[in-house]
């Protein structure tokens, strides 16, 4: 899988480097700047980018708008944003264009690799990844979505984490049959017609963050 | 100026030629008593006091005039010397902050000359006023049926019912003049005692350099205590934290060999101690400067903020470019803590904020559709802000009727940051 990876931190854009490199990715260019990043995101046309939000020369947003541009021009192009913090209202931008293959995470996650990686593969796999944070921050400010029972708000909220139906089914303690079954309830809930799954998946998580 | 506003208007001058007119009566007794403080005060022990309360009577004489004058649009600053300290309150200390304040002999001038103009200047109004009530009112035509020799405006004496009569579009027009002329001479009299009541060009400079004391104060204060925090929580979390995840790897390399397992979880203990760590670094960052606040300016820091507020908060926005960073940080935290305030008391349903610039003077507006009810005086959340935008001599202004909206409104005159390169 080819990746191309924005970090102006040498330690971490090196460490993120050889972390991929043991998974067995391939990791096609890491730029340390923004202007260097979207002509990397059109030339490479990676299965997969990893994005830090802030880059230099100015420091401010400059990695999330690179890859909210790239995006524009390859749409659905797989983009993994990592930040020091997390800011709702930056994963609602990078969700606008719902077509998934988006994540956002804290650079803090990193620490639990495996996690991370797993995060990497389903960001490339078009589904979604969001820092637990940031679904905690915009959970908190409102009522939940409408009729969702909690846990079926639970199951919503490990699926916009970025986990699988497996996985889903190890926290929660339940047989992944359960599971399917309460994101049927889900997608009856929240109006979704029957249709490519992963597809249905992203729209979900998409109306659980635009709440 | 619209027909309505202009009656208005003009009432008001009316009556503040009325009130004015009789304060001014006030000023020669005033006066009096002042001279008297004067003479007395070599008088050991009663003389000081007797010039104090003296004092303070010429004080109270001229800020009142100063209200009504900054009310009717001619503003007048008070120019005083700020009093010493009342703990080294000694006689000699205090006769000299009243002798030497040139603002103590230009009241006293203003005493009488204010008097004379505000009284001729206010009888013009209130003779014409009179005189127009009494020819609206029919006043001729009443004293002429019963028989008593009258006379009004271009009939003199009134000689029959019709002239009588004619008082009445006479009075009108006496009135209408009044209704002009009143706001022009209550702002000829105001600007006459301008001339004395106002702070001179040194007056106002010490008074500016009072309020930069004051705020500057204000600012080192908060400047401090904000560092103090910082250290206390550095102190007590990353740091401590960060001490516990080198302990827990040093033990676990003793026990690599001996007890894989024993230090495969002491790794998963100093990784999950390092996360922490991190967690407290964030919300520290958060604190000092929001990191939003860095990347999308104010706008997009106020925008993040008001999506993770439990109220629905429209954020509207009109900046040229962005503000000077210091003022930047200053304007964003005053919003952060009126918003917070306002979904803490007021129930709203809606909220918004609007920023604007213009010549020079940032704008910020929160508002909402709650209860209302909001006091100034009560509450630590307004001080705050106040003491924030003081440093920039920003002000703070709030409106909250009961039953709501309450609106917050909040300016600085600042500059822009030119962009970065």
């Amino acid at each position: 899988m080819r990746v191309v990876i924005a970090e102006d931190l040498t330690l971490l854009r090196d460490g993120l480097t050889r972390l991929l490199k043991a998974f067995d990715f391939d990791v096609v260019e890491a730029v340390d700047n923004g202007p260097a990043l979207l002509p990397a995101l059109l030339d490479h046309r990676p299965d997969v980018a990893i994005v830090d939000v802030r880059l230099p020369p100015t420091y401010t947003d400059e990695g999330l708008k690179a890859a909210i541009a790239a995006r524009a021009v390859i749409p659905g192009l797989p983009v993994l944003v990592l930040s020091q913090h997390v800011e709702p209202l930056y994963a609602r931008e990078l969700l606008t264009d719902s077509r998934g293959a988006v994540g956002y995470l804290l650079k803090d996650r990193i620490s639990d690799v495996e996690q991370f990686v797993q995060a990497v593969q389903q960001v490339a796999a078009g589904g979604t990844a969001f820092d637990p944070e940031v679904v905690t921050r915009l959970l908190a400010r409102r009522e939940p979505l409408a009729g969702l029972s909690p846990r079926e708000t639970d199951v919503l909220r490990h699926i916009a984490e970025g986990r699988s139906n497996a996985a889903i089914a190890a926290r929660l303690f339940i047989t992944e049959k359960v599971v399917s079954k309460y994101i049927n309830n889900i997608f009856t809930k929240l109006g979704m017609p029957p249709s490519d799954d992963d597809n249905r998946r992203v729209l979900a998580v998409l109306k659980f963050l635009d709440a | 100026m619209t027909l309505g506003n202009r009656i208005r208007t003009g009432l008001s001058a009316i009556a503040d030629s009325f009130l004015v007119t009789g304060l001014a009566g006030l000023n020669v007794p005033v006066l009096a008593v002042w001279l008297t403080g004067l003479v007395l005060c070599p008088v050991p022990v009663l003389g000081t006091d007797l010039l104090n309360v003296a004092t303070s009577v010429v004080r109270w004489r001229a800020n009142l005039e100063r209200r009504l004058a900054t009310r009717a649009g001619v503003p007048i600053r008070r120019p005083y010397h700020p009093p010493p300290d009342r703990r080294e309150l000694g006689t000699r200390r205090w006769l000299r902050w009243i002798i030497t304040d040139p603002a103590t002999w230009r009241d006293m001038a203003w005493l009488l000359p204010g008097a004379l103009i505000t009284t001729a200047l206010g009888l013009v109004v209130l003779a014409l006023t009179g005189y127009g009530i009494a020819g609206v009112t029919l006043l001729p035509l009443w004293l002429y049926i019963s028989n008593l020799w009258f006379g009004y405006g271009l009939y003199w004496p009134t000689g029959n019912h019709e002239e009588a009569w004619l008082a009445l579009p006479q009075g009108l027009l006496l009135l209408a003049i009044a209704l002009v002329v009143a706001p022009l001479l209550r702002r000829t009299a105001f600007k006459f005692t301008r001339l004395f009541l106002a702070p001179t060009a040194a007056a106002e400079l010490r008074l500016r350099v009072a309020h930069l004391t004051l705020t500057r104060a204000d600012a080192n204060d908060a400047q401090a205590a904000e560092l103090r925090r910082i250290e206390r929580d550095l102190h007590d979390g990353a740091q401590a934290r960060m001490v516990s995840v080198g302990m827990t790897i040093g033990l676990a390399e003793r026990l690599v060999r001996r007890d894989p397992a024993a230090a495969l979880k002491l790794l998963a203990e100093a990784r999950a101690s390092s996360t922490t760590a991190l967690a407290e670094l964030r919300d520290l960052v958060r604190g000092i400067h929001p990191p939003a606040l860095a990347e999308r300016g104010l706008e997009g820091a106020v925008r993040a903020l008001a999506v993770s507020l439990p109220v629905r908060t429209d954020v509207t926005s009109q900046l040229p470019s962005r503000l000077d960073t210091p003022v930047e940080s200053a304007v964003y935290f005053a919003i952060a803590e009126a918003l917070a305030n306002m979904s803490r008391h007021s129930r709203a349903g809606s909220a918004w904020v609007t920023i604007e610039y213009a010549d020079g003077t940032l704008v910020a507006q929160v508002g909402d559709d709650g209860v209302g009810g909001a006091d100034a005086t009560r509450g630590t959340g307004l001080h705050g802000i106040e003491r924030r935008l003081g440093a920039f001599d920003g002000t703070v202004a709030i409106s909250s009727p009961p039953g709501g909206p309450t609106v917050l409104t909040m300016e600085v005159p600042c500059g822009l940051s030119s962009p970065r390169t």
